[in-house]
C-alpha cells in the first residue's frame, strides 16, 4: 500500500490544509492567490442573497447582472430550459449578458472521451470566466456538470502551481488574466436563492401537482462542499435546491427510494453506447418513482438529467416498463408556474415523454397553446418576421 | 518504481482469456508510472476500507462486470497487471458521475479512471480506439466549434429510440430555432452563436496544451482534419503558432 502513503506523506510536507469536507475552505486561498497577484478573482456587486452549503459555510448568490454561461446540451436540445432561465430573469426585471463570447466547458466530451487534459480542460474554464469578467457581469453557470466542473478545476488551479504556471501561458497568449470568480453558481442555486421572488410572481395554482426531484450527481457529489443544504428542507440531509423551488411554488413533493441514485447519462453512454443508459434510466430512477411516488411530473436541474429521463422511457415502452414521467427542469416548472406559455417559452416540443397530462391538471389547454404557438410559426413562414423574440413570449 | 505484488488479484484475467494482446510488464508500469505523474493522482487515492460503499453507489456497477473499488485497491496495490487489464476492459465502463465519491476514505475512483483513460488515449491503447469509434463527429464538434452536442445532430436514424419528437425537431428545425427568442440560439449546426474571435481563442488552447495532438494516436485523419482546420483560421487571423 504505497502509493497512499506516499500521497499522504507528501501533503504533510506540504503543510495539510484541508479544513473540512473533501476540499478546503477555498476562499482564503483564492484570496491568497489574489494578494500575492497570481489570480484576479471577481468579486460580487450589487444585491446578493446569503444561503447556506452542505459544511454551513453561507454563500452568496447574486441577483442580477449575470453572464449566462450556457449549456451546450440545453441550448442544442432542450432549447426551453434555457430560455425558460432567461424567461423568469426578465419577469423577475434582473439584467443579463447571453454572450456569444462564451464555449461550452467541454466537460461534457471530457467525461466521455478524455480527449483533453488538466491544462486544457482549466484553460477552457478561465477563458470563459475571463470572458465574464471583462463583461463586469457575473457568471451564473447554467449545466451542472459545467458546474461540477469549474469546481474541480478551480480546486487543482489552488493546489497546484505548476497548473497555474501552465494555464497563465496559455492566458498569456489569448491576453488575459488567470480569472477566478469568488463562488461558482449554479442557476438551480439562483432560483432556489429567488424561490420567495419567484412565487411572488406565480399565477398558477400547482398545489394539486405531484413532483419528484431527481439531483444531478455532478452538482452535489463533485466538490461537495458548494453545494446549497438548508436545514428547512429534508432537515440539512440532502441538497435543498430544485425541491425548496417546488416546495416554494406549492407543489407536492413525493420522496422515493432511489433518489441518491445517478440517471445513468454516463456521458459517453448516453450518444453511444445507450443500453446502458435506458436501462439505469427506467429500471432504477423512472420506475421507482412511478411506482413509489406515481408523480405528475420528475423535476431536476441538469443538463444531462433531463435529456436522459426524458429520452429514455419511449424505448421501455415497448418493453411494456412502467415508465411515462414527464420530465422538466426547476427552470421550466417555475416559468409555468409564473404562467409562461408552455410551447413559446419552455419549448415542450422537444420533449419526448408524455407532458400533457400534467398541463392540464396545471390548467393549461395545451391543445389552444399549440395552435397559438403554430400561428407564431406561420409569421415567421410568411415572412412577417425572421425571429420570434421576447416581446413575442407573452 | 515499485515492484509488482506477488500474488495476481483475483480479478485478474490471465493472457490467454482476457480480451486485449498482452504487453511486456515494462510497458505496463510505463503507463502507470504515467498515471501516477498526473497532478491530480494524489488528490485521488489515499487508500481502501474495502467497504464497498463506490460500489454500492455506481450505475456502471449494476450493468457491467465493473467495479470502483477494484480500480482504487489495484492503484493502491500499484498491481501493475490488473491496472494494464483495466485500462483495457474496465474504465470506458464508468459513468463519470461521481457517485463513488462517497467512499469514506475520501477516495475518488472516477478520478482516477478519468487519468487512467488519459493515459490510454495518449497511448493509442486498443481500448480507448474501441470506446470512442463512434464518438469522432462529437470530438469534431466540441474542438472546432465549442459546442459539443448541436440541434442537427436530432435525426430519426441516429436517435430512433428517443421517438418520434426526434424526426419533428428535424424536420422543423430552421422554424423552430427562429422561434426561440433567445437571439444566441437561432443556430442549427451549435448550441449557440459562437464569436469567431472565441473560437480562435479556443484554438490557441487546444493547441498550446497538447490537447488536439492526444487525438493523434486515436484517429489520425479527424487528427489532420482538425489541425488543419484550426491552423487555417489562426493564419487567417494573422496569429503564429
Amino acid at each position: 500500500m504505497t502509493i497512499p502513503i506516499e500521497a499522504i506523506k507528501s501533503k504533510k510536507a506540504a503543510g495539510f490544509t484541508r479544513k473540512e469536507g473533501r476540499y478546503p475552505d477555498f476562499q482564503e486561498e483564492l484570496a491568497e492567490l489574489e494578494r500575492s497577484g497570481e489570480i484576479v478573482v471577481q468579486r460580487m456587486t450589487g444585491e446578493t442573497v446569503e444561503v447556506p452549503t452542505k459544511y454551513g459555510r453561507p454563500k452568496k448568490i447574486q441577483k442580477g447582472h449575470l453572464w449566462h454561461h450556457k449549456s451546450c446540451g440545453q441550448c442544442g436540445h432542450i432549447p426551453g430550459y434555457s430560455t425558460s432561465i432567461f424567461w423568469v430573469m426578465r419577469k423577475l426585471g434582473y439584467d443579463y449578458e447571453d454572450p456569444k463570447d462564451q464555449t461550452s466547458c467541454t466537460a461534457w466530451n471530457y467525461y466521455a472521451s478524455a480527449t483533453s487534459n488538466a491544462a486544457a480542460q482549466a484553460a477552457v474554464a478561465v477563458r470563459n470566466f475571463a470572458a465574464a469578467y471583462e463583461t463586469g457581469y457575473f457568471p451564473l453557470i447554467h449545466c451542472g456538470t459545467s458546474y461540477g466542473h469549474y469546481k474541480e478545476v478551480r480546486h487543482e488551479l489552488i493546489e497546484h502551481p505548476e497548473l497555474r504556471a501552465d494555464v497563465r501561458k496559455v492566458m498569456e497568449k489569448l491576453g488575459k488574466p488567470l480569472v477566478l470568480p469568488e463562488e461558482i453558481v449554479h442557476y438551480s442555486e439562483w432560483f432556489y436563492a429567488m424561490r420567495d421572488e419567484i412565487a411572488a410572481l406565480q399565477t398558477r395554482d400547482l398545489s394539486n401537482i405531484a413532483v419528484t426531484v431527481h439531483p444531478a450527481c455532478h452538482y452535489y457529489k463533485l466538490v461537495e462542499g458548494d453545494a446549497i443544504y438548508d436545514p428547512d428542507v429534508y432537515g440539512g440531509q440532502r441538497t435543498a435546491v430544485v425541491t425548496g423551488l417546488a416546495q416554494a411554488l406549492g407543489a407536492e413533493v413525493r420522496d422515493y427510494s432511489t433518489w441518491f441514485d445517478c440517471c445513468g447519462f454516463g456521458f459517453r453512454h448516453i450518444l453511444v453506447q445507450r443500453d446502458f443508459t435506458r436501462s439505469f434510466s427506467t429500471l432504477r430512477k423512472i420506475e421507482r418513482m412511478k411506482e413509489e411516488a406515481d408523480p405528475d411530473v420528475v423535476l431536476t436541474h441538469d443538463t444531462g438529467c433531463v435529456t436522459t429521463l426524458d429520452k429514455s422511457q419511449f424505448a421501455a415502452q415497448a418493453h411494456d416498463r412502467n415508465v411515462g414521467v414527464a420530465v422538466l427542469s426547476d427552470a421550466q416548472f417555475a416559468a409555468l408556474a409564473m404562467g409562461a406559455h408552455p410551447y413559446k417559452v419552455c419549448q415542450l416540443h422537444w420533449h419526448s415523454a408524455n407532458y400533457k397530462p400534467m398541463l392540464e391538471k396545471m390548467g393549461i389547454d395545451h391543445e389552444q397553446a399549440w395552435a397559438e404557438f403554430q400561428q407564431e410559426l406561420g409569421r415567421l413562414e410568411r415572412g412577417e418576421k425572421k425571429y420570434l423574440d421576447w416581446d413575442d413570449m407573452d | 518504481m515499485t515492484a509488482m505484488l506477488p500474488t495476481p488479484s483475483v480479478y485478474f484475467k490471465r493472457p490467454d482469456v482476457a480480451g486485449h494482446a498482452d504487453v511486456p510488464i515494462e510497458e505496463k508500469q510505463r503507463l502507470f508510472d504515467e498515471v501516477k505523474a498526473d497532478v491530480r493522482y494524489k488528490d485521488y487515492l489515499y487508500g481502501c476500507y474495502e467497504c464497498g460503499i463506490c460500489v454500492a453507489a455506481c450505475p456502471s456497477a449494476r450493468f457491467y462486470d465493473f467495479s470502483p473499488r477494484r480500480i482504487a485497491q489495484a492503484s493502491a496495490r500499484e498491481d501493475v497487471e490488473l491496472i494494464y487489464q483495466q485500462m483495457q476492459e474496465d474504465i470506458w465502463e464508468c459513468s463519470q458521475c461521481f457517485s463513488c465519491l462517497r467512499c469514506p476514505r475520501g477516495n475518488n475512483p472516477g478520478g482516477i479512471i478519468t487519468i487512467m483513460r488519459e493515459v490510454a488515449v495518449n497511448n493509442g491503447l486498443a481500448s480507448a480506439k474501441e470506446a470512442l469509434a463512434g464518438y469522432s463527429r462529437i470530438i469534431y464538434k466540441i474542438m472546432s466549434t465549442g459546442t459539443q452536442v448541436s440541434p442537427d445532430m436530432l435525426q430519426r436514424d441516429a436517435f430512433p429510440d428517443w421517438g418520434p419528437e426526434t424526426g419533428d425537431v428535424s424536420e422543423n428545425l430552421d422554424l423552430w430555432r427562429r422561434a426561440l427568442p433567445s437571439e444566441t440560439l437561432h443556430t442549427t449546426s451549435t448550441g449557440w452563436e459562437v464569436s469567431d474571435r472565441t473560437l480562435v481563442e479556443l484554438y490557441l488552447i487546444w493547441l498550446s496544451t497538447g490537447s488536439l495532438d492526444m487525438i493523434a494516436e486515436i484517429d489520425g485523419s479527424l487528427h489532420s482534419i482538425l489541425s488543419e482546420l484550426m491552423e487555417e483560421l489562426l493564419e487567417d487571423e494573422g496569429i503564429e503558432i
